[in-house]
């Protein structure tokens, strides 16, 4: 399986998502942002980190890189893209999902674990999740706070398209449970059909045995096993 | 050359949790008749000098595009020229 991950001026989770690709055995190239060739990928990962420095608002910039256009083809051909905190930042930015990511409503950059419920086990990412699991994977991030408009929120709702919540531990979507103040615990969105998804946890720094939670690799399993049951 | 003042700010539906702080401090000071505060992004553009019609048409085009995000902002422009 062939990845792209997309190195923006900024990124910082560029390595760990290339890690983490390596580690299912997939093989992952680097993209520069003033690329125009997406290197025929599988999957897209736009990585985490301060595309831009953040400046104006944050992925607002980088959706002007000229792979940006790119990707946005790659994902109206149906191309598999997953978003991972800044990258979820562009994807809402540039368009390919709905709302946005404003600043935390504590006013502070959260990094912690955090407990996420698995809402759709029916999406390319979440196949291999059972619905309603409960996975530790780490948050790291001042501007995850998800809004949208209630017509768009109802939109998600209605579709099935929110992913993941913010939950404890036992599973509850609760206030207390939400780091964040995101609109409905929102953690992660897909697309209308499915195959772009937008999260703010990290699942690619959950990825092997050796760190605290390796919940991540569900994920990636996911990924692996549509992309085998469907090429 | 003219100058653009543009003001982006949050829509009135949307939180702005920078705002609350700034309003809790107020009222910590004594300042108990503000009701609210909203925290929003000021900036000054110098673009070559055209006419009116031409100038708003490509501002509200780069507000649109670039300034502001239509989920959660909205703006308004002021255009000033130094003979005014």
């Amino acid at each position: 399986m062939r990845v792209s991950v997309i190195q923006f001026p900024g990124s910082n989770c560029d390595h760990d998502a290339f890690y983490a690709s390596e580690l299912q055995g997939w093989t992952p190239t680097m993209v520069w942002h003033k690329d125009t060739d997406l290197q025929n990928p599988d999957l897209v990962i736009l990585p985490g980190g301060f595309s831009y420095g953040d400046y104006l608002r944050c992925g607002a910039l980088a959706k002007f890189s000229p792979i940006v256009g790119e990707v946005i083809k790659f994902a109206h051909k149906g191309g598999l893209v997953i978003g991972i905190c800044n990258g979820f930042q562009i994807l809402t930015e540039s368009g390919l999902l709905p709302g946005a990511l404003l600043m935390n409503r504590s006013l502070q950059f959260i990094c912690q674990h955090q407990y996420i419920k698995t809402m759709n086990s029916d999406t390319a990412f979440t196949c291999s999740i059972p619905q309603g699991k409960v996975m530790d994977i780490p948050i790291a991030h001042k501007e995850g706070n998800y809004y949208i408009d209630s017509d768009g929120l109802k939109r998600l709702e209605d579709e099935e398209r929110i992913i993941f919540k913010y939950c404890d531990k036992e599973g509850n979507i609760t206030e207390k449970a939400n780091p964040n103040g995101s609109l409905a615990n929102i953690a992660g969105i897909c697309s209308e059909k499915g195959n772009i998804l937008g999260m703010m946890p990290h699942p690619e720094r959950a990825a092997e045995d050796i760190v605290v939670s390796h919940d991540g690799k569900a994920i990636f399993h996911s990924i692996a096993q549509f992309f085998a049951s469907h090429s | 050359m003219v100058k653009v003042k543009i003001y982006v700010t949050l829509k009135p539906s949307v939180l702005d949790p920078q705002g609350a702080a700034v309003t809790g401090v107020l009222h910590n000071l004594g300042y108990q008749n503000v009701r609210e505060t909203r925290i929003s992004k000021y900036m000054e553009m110098y673009l070559d000098d055209a006419d009116d019609n031409t100038l708003k048409t490509q501002i509200e085009t780069i507000c649109d595009k670039v300034l502001a995000n239509p989920n959660t902002e909205v703006y308004s422009y002021e255009i000033v020229r130094e003979n005014e």
